[in-house]
């Protein structure tokens, strides 16, 4: 089945097995190595991908399925060349220690402060409770998104 | 992980759908939001011949709060209950589980009635319902079915939605403003099915007595478990931590769990005795207080 999707802004077809998971699709089809595959049984989060703005679990999800909607992945973030407010936070507050969790929990920063520009400590925590991050390195996760909202609302008010 | 080679189908209509599910029903899951459903395919637990994906059909993706009803459409996911005001308003009992379910980026996905139509006895939404009460609505191009949640639910991973049907809705049972409700859930970890979870509802009348009342576990018995007779004892008399006492005491002795890694069986009897007056105790409290 032909499927096409709008990726990080551009357009890419390719003819798939309808069993084709939107990771494999994303990895293998298309090339984009920054989703990544971690436990493959939905608990981990680490190969979570914006769909239409939604984060989702994407070894859960059929490459068909996103026909004709536009996909997030980490290589999407950036902005005009720059870093994204959320990436540059990351950097900043060192929001990782491995780097496997790190572009999932970075996708779900940037979902969560589209819906919740001045998310609560308690609020991050509760948005990346569906993310691992074997590293057990929650706290500087959590100072990045609030460092990433910070940056954003000093955008805003400039 | 991958499953068996499937068809994919993608309907446009609900007619389209149901026409297919007329043909070929035995040969085809529904899918939802897939997450329960392409886990298992993974595992190959589940190898259906083909998939109807129903995500693309119009209409469905609805919350309505209208006579009696709270009604939430067959593409409803988890999280739109989470962040629903007319859910908040209409059943305490839906609105206290809906962000227990699963995990964040599941409930993003997952559905309503894809739970209740997958069955699983460790899903939380089944003692919902049963708890405050519901209908399901089933669609096939024989017309309309609509099965009190009590007929609906069989056993575990069963129900009366036949191959040719489709869930299109599922209708709660309002709160009044002198109703409450709750979802007490112990799970060891975000995303992990219920250790043990309990789901009650209360309705007062004038005089302040229970005219109404539900309790339903999850994950303690072989399928989601109603327990009529600590329901009855409540029905009619003044709320009262003895009388609720005796209602967990009850409830406690109806379960029958399991032992496992989530502990064990004597340990889950004890939670769901102490999560049974919790519940009930939250739920008198929202229904004296007209607390939303």
């Amino acid at each position: 089945m032909n499927v096409t999707v709008n990726i990080n802004g551009a357009e890419r077809s390719a003819d798939v097995e309808p069993r084709l998971l939107l990771t494999d699709f994303i990895r293998v089809t298309l090339g984009l190595t920054g989703t990544h595959i971690g436990c493959d049984t939905t608990s981990c989060g680490v190969c979570t991908v914006l769909l239409d703005g939604v984060p989702v679990k994407s070894c859960t999800v059929f490459a068909v399925q996103a026909n004709g909607r536009s996909i997030t992945t980490v290589e999407g973030l950036k902005q005009n060349g720059q870093l994204s407010p959320i990436q540059q936070a990351f950097h900043q507050e060192h929001g990782l220690q491995c780097g496997f969790c790190t572009p999932a929990m970075m996708l779900v920063g940037t979902a969560l402060l589209e819906d919740n520009p001045n998310p609560t400590d308690d609020e991050i925590r509760w948005a990346i409770s569906g993310n691992l991050c074997r590293c057990t390195g929650y706290m500087n996760i959590v100072k990045s998104i609030q460092a990433a909202a910070a940056m954003k609302s000093e955008e805003v008010s400039a | 992980m991958y499953p068996s080679k499937f068809d994919y189908l993608v309907p446009e209509t609900l007619d389209d759908a149901l026409g297919v599910l007329a043909e070929k029903g035995p040969e085809i899951k529904i899918l939802a939001g897939g997450q329960s459903l392409v886990p298992m395919m993974k595992l190959r637990l589940a190898n259906p011949p083909a998939l109807l994906d129903i995500n693309r059909l119009p209409d469905l993706d609805f919350i309505e709060s209208s006579n009696g009803h709270l009604r939430i459409g067959a593409l409803v996911r988890h999280n739109h209950v989470v962040r629903s005001d007319a859910v908040k308003a209409a059943n305490h009992t839906v609105a206290a589980a809906a962000p227990w379910v699963s995990d964040p980026i599941v409930r993003n996905l997952g559905t309503i009635c894809g739970s209740l139509a997958h069955h699983d006895p460790e899903g939380d939404w089944a003692s919902v319902m049963l708890a405050t009460g519901a209908e399901v609505v089933l669609r096939s191009t024989q017309g309309e079915r609509v099965l009190p949640i009590t007929d609906f639910c069989v056993d575990m991973f069963q129900t009366m939605c036949r191959p040719d049907e489709l869930v299109t809705e599922v209708r709660v049972n309002k709160h009044s403003a002198r109703g409450g409700g709750d979802y007490q859930k112990l799970e060891r970890k975000v995303g992990d099915y219920a250790t043990v979870g309990v789901a009650t509802s209360l309705e007062l009348g004038e005089d302040g007595s229970i005219t109404d009342a539900g309790i339903a576990l999850t994950s303690v018995y072989a399928h989601n478990l109603k327990v009529t007779e600590a329901e009855d004892l409540l029905r009619g008399n003044q709320p009262g931590t003895e009388l609720f006492k005796e209602a967990s005491a009850i409830a406690g002795a109806a379960c029958d769990p399991a032992d496992d890694h989530r502990g064990t069986a004597a340990y889950k009897r004890h939670v769901v005795g102490v999560f049974t007056e919790r519940g009930l105790a939250k739920s008198l409290e929202i229904a004296q207080g007209g607390q939303s």
